[in-house]
């Protein structure tokens, strides 16, 4: 096949060209109550061409892999309607590279009698809880190879495996209903959704306290954050806003996201990076090629960098960071992040909460979204903070905040950095895309909570 | 196809082949100009067997052999659950026209006019708003056959046209958007030109509101972006057979305003919503989910229903794994106000049009809060600006529960949803 692909990609009318070919195959359990619902495995193969010419893009994506050479042609042809012109992509030296994967507890070695096993156990400590009315699991492994050789030179063949686990566990009494879930994943390693026993009792056992548990009052308020929403904090709050695609044809965007812009204190560093190893968004290649990199966006609480792929960085005279990744093979790659996190400073939890007279303190995630400058975070768990003690339970709460501000209010940042590999980014269509992201607890003050 | 039928039917006692192949290109804006044309060719094949008494399930796209796909669902039947329906004989089926034949006659050149000519009309409007939008169309074949006769063979054409458009502002953005969709070409986009215009003339100016109770009207993208969710989950015959809806002992009682009409509609020509049966080959008909505030009925699919002691609505859906109960086209009965009329019925109040953050919560239980990423204050019966930094919080059984007024102005939105305006007497708001 590589001489093929680079026989193909010698003669051409374009700019640059790239083939990407992808094989994966996937096995899934869902289950709704004590009925496993779906047993399910899936395979997939198929590819796309991508082709540059004057500044604009055409794009094919197939299932059939023959004929390889008509689908060059046609993503040149579609390229040519557009004639942007002056688009530079950021040079790259090209690659050659087979990357052998080694993933420490492969589930796509693990068969599906034992999976079902380890699920019907959890789903059984759940179940055994009074005031259970039922639960949710879906479990998902995905093993994917992908092949990249591009009119530069540059070929690449990628494993990756991604496994995801959700659970919930729902709750009801007198018509209302109540929900608790968690949600794990990893780097192809069956071991973490292994021994958890004690988070899946206690998440129904937080489902059916959550029927006795009052809504906020909605208004502003001190929040302390956990570990895993102020992960998605960060994902939400600022990550998306410093993928370079939505500001480089931007102008007026470009102006306010420039390079040096305080947005936080001192004490405030964020990075991204797919350089760090062993989370769900690691990788040695982005989907163009470019090697990963670690990029602080903001440092000492200033506009440092941003997330780029090659047309982004070329566009911005800035750095390729190797953030250009695709979902699958049915779409070109578009700047996304890898792995995100706020990096830890030296308070402890116990002395950020002590001096908080009334406040929040929200845990787990539900979801988020931005808009860019406003965004949303919701905490799957939360509780009042009265004179500096963990009070009351509370529903799960909607938080909201606003990019040039809520950084800022950011005013104590904790020493205990963790990751979460639960979640999942949707873009311009690409859902779920595996990321990690992560923070210590943090407090932010002034932050609207939705509520009564 | 049938190659696997009958290689499967070989040692599974019934078998069923789904079948989608689908041709989408999709041509794209950014920064307003053009800037991406695709193409987007699919087929998937995805295989049903009941083997012991057990359903195996395995999918496949792109080229596989008939022996592997069988040997993958043959081997998950060991843990599927227990059969408890048989699929579908060939049953009658009414065929909506769903599929035009001009979709793929429209020329790549005439896509990218399309979208030029939206841009450059709200552009004469406001030069500095930057669009980002998709021209698509799409035709599809949907294959069903099964080992009991079924053999369906239907076609559907998709146009969709969406825009979205930022406007940035010194530390401010505002953000406008609006998506038509048909199974014809579409040629007259005066309405979302009409509609993004109209959104930007009324968030022009930034108005404060404080936090309190005040009477709120849902527009259609407002309706779709907070209330329907909920009501989706808690209809679905799955959800209330296991016991997680809060309508699972509401049948036939009275649940919503008298003025609250809901319907799952997959008959109507040209909309892509509509379709002549579910992903099982179960007619798809028009079901009346809410009458007059009473609930009517769940939807579902064969297995769901048959867990239930019920028969399948025709809402089998799949979504990349075995079927499961999902609408087609749902539909809110408009009212007699147009939307200005009921915005003067207001002396102090909201009008939201986009909700950020709602579905994030307990859906399950009709509690939702969000940020108002676009919403208008209302003050005397007149819009006098947007709101920024503000959240509500409401809940779906309470607001639908008790509805002022519903608009004369329903839409559709995406082609899953088509609704009017909905008038509610009572919001939290919580500002800064």
């Amino acid at each position: 096949m590589r001489e093929t692909l680079q026989t193909l990609l010698k003669d051409h009318r374009a700019d640059y060209i790239e083939v990407r070919l992808e094989e994966n195959n996937s096995s899934r359990l869902i289950y709704r109550g004590k009925r496993l619902e779906e047993a399910g495995l899936s395979a997939s193969s198929g590819g796309n061409v991508r082709a540059l010419v004057n500044g604009g893009w055409g794009f094919v994506s197939f299932n059939s892999i023959h004929d390889l050479r008509a689908k060059i042609d046609l993503a040149i042809e579609q390229a040519g309607y557009i004639a942007r012109g002056e688009i530079k992509l950021s040079p790259v030296e090209p690659i050659i590279d087979v990357v052998e994967e080694t993933f420490k507890r492969n589930p796509q070695n693990i068969s599906i009698s034992e999976k079902k096993q380890l699920m019907d156990h959890y789903n059984l400590l759940m179940l055994e809880t009074a005031g259970i009315q039922t639960t949710t699991i879906a479990y998902s492994d995905i093993r994917k190879k992908v092949t990249l050789a591009t009119s530069e030179g540059t070929y690449i063949e990628q494993e990756r495996i991604d496994l995801t686990l959700r659970i919930a566990a729902i709750a009801s009494q007198d018509g209302d209903i109540q929900q608790a879930g968690l949600s794990i994943g990893s780097k192809g390693d069956f071991s973490v959704i292994e021994n958890l026993d004690v988070p899946v009792k206690e998440l129904a056992k937080k489902a059916v306290a959550l029927l006795s548990a009052p809504q906020v009052k909605g208004g502003i308020y001190t929040v302390v954050l956990d570990p895993v929403l102020a992960g998605v904090f960060v994902h939400e709050a600022f990550g998306h806003l410093s993928e370079a695609d939505h500001i480089y044809e931007n102008p007026k965007l470009k102006e306010i996201m420039v390079l040096g812009r305080r947005f936080g204190g001192k004490h405030l560093n964020i990075v991204d990076g797919a350089a760090v190893p062993g989370y769900r968004g690691s990788y040695k290649y982005d989907d163009e090629g470019t090697p990963a990199s670690k990029t602080y966006l903001i440092s000492e609480g200033v506009l440092n960098s941003r997330l780029h792929s090659r047309e982004t960085a070329g566009r911005m005279g800035e750095k390729p960071t190797g953030n250009a990744r695709a979902i699958n093979y049915m779409y070109p790659p578009i700047v996304r992040m890898t792995n995100t996190f706020i990096e830890p400073g030296d308070i402890s939890f116990e002395d950020m909460v002590a001096d908080v007279k009334e406040g929040v303190y929200a845990k787990d995630w539900y979801g988020g979204t931005t808009s860019l400058e406003m965004f949303t975070f919701s905490a799957g768990e939360a509780y009042m903070i009265r004179n500096g003690k963990i009070a009351e339970m509370l529903r799960p709460i909607v938080l909201s905040g606003n990019v040039f501000t809520t950084l800022n209010n950011i005013d104590t940042i904790g020493n205990d950095l963790s990751m979460n590999q639960g979640g999942g980014c949707g873009k311009a269509g690409q859902s779920p895309l595996p990321v990690s992201n992560g923070s210590p607890h943090i407090r932010i003050r002034n932050c609207l909570v939705g509520g009564k | 196809m049938e190659d696997i039928l009958i290689k499967a039917s070989k040692t599974a006692e019934s078998a069923e082949v789904f079948q989608l192949t689908a041709l989408r290109t999709p041509v794209q804006f950014e920064a307003n100009r053009l800037k991406q044309i695709q193409t987007k060719e699919s087929v998937t094949t995805a295989l049903r067997v009941f083997k012991n008494g057990r359903v195996g399930f395995a999918q496949v796209s792109g080229s596989i052999k008939p022996e592997e796909l069988i040997s993958m669902a043959l081997e998950t039947s060991e843990f599927g659950h227990k059969v408890n329906y048989t699929l579908p004989g060939n049953l009658p089926l009414n065929h909506p026209d769903i599929y035009d034949p001009e979709i793929e006659k429209v020329r790549v050149e005439e896509m990218i006019d399309i979208g030029m000519e939206i841009i450059e009309s709200v552009r004469a409007n406001t030069p500095e708003i930057v669009f980002e939008g998709t021209i698509a169309r799409t035709s599809a074949i949907y294959q069903i056959i099964n080992t009991n006769g079924t053999d369906i063979h239907y076609r559907r054409s998709t146009f969709t046209v969406s825009m979205d458009g930022m406007l940035v502002r010194d530390g401010d953005i505002l953000y406008i958007g609006d998506i038509l969709s048909s199974c014809h070409p579409i040629r007259e986009f005066s309405s979302m030109t009409g509609n993004l215009i109209r959104q930007l003339e009324l968030a022009r100016n930034n108005v404060s509101i404080k936090s309190g109770i005040f009477p709120v009207i849902f527009s259609p993208f407002g309706v779709a972006g907070a209330l329907i969710s909920p009501l989706i989950a808690a209809l679905n015959g799955k959800t209330v057979y296991d016991g997680a809806s809060p309508l699972k002992d509401k049948l036939g009682k009275s649940v919503f305003d008298r003025k609250f009409w809901l319907y799952d509609d997959p008959t109507i020509p040209y909309q892509p919503g509509s379709t002549p049966c579910d992903d099982e080959g179960m007619p798809a008909v028009r079901n009346t989910l809410i009458n007059s505030g009473v609930i009517s009925q769940f939807y579902y699919d064969l297995h769901t229903a048959a867990l239930a002691g019920t028969v399948s609505t025709g809402n089998g859906t799949r979504n990349g794994g075995l079927p499961s109960p999902s609408p087609h086209a749902l539909i809110i009965a408009p009212g007699k106000s147009t939307q200005d009329e009921m915005v003067k019925q207001i002396k102090e109040g909201l009008l939201i049009e986009q909700l950020m953050g709602a579905d994030q919560g307990n859906t399950l239980s009709g509690d939702f809060s969000g940020n108002v990423l676009l919403g208008y204050k209302i003050e005397n019966g007149e819009i006098c600006g947007r709101v920024k930094d503000t959240m509500v919080y409401g809940n779906v059984y309470q607001l639908l529960g008790s509805i002022s007024d519903i608009g004369n102005d329903a839409r559709w939105i995406a082609g899953y949803l088509n609704t009017p305006s909905i008038f509610c007497p009572e919001i939290s708001v919580s500002a800064k």
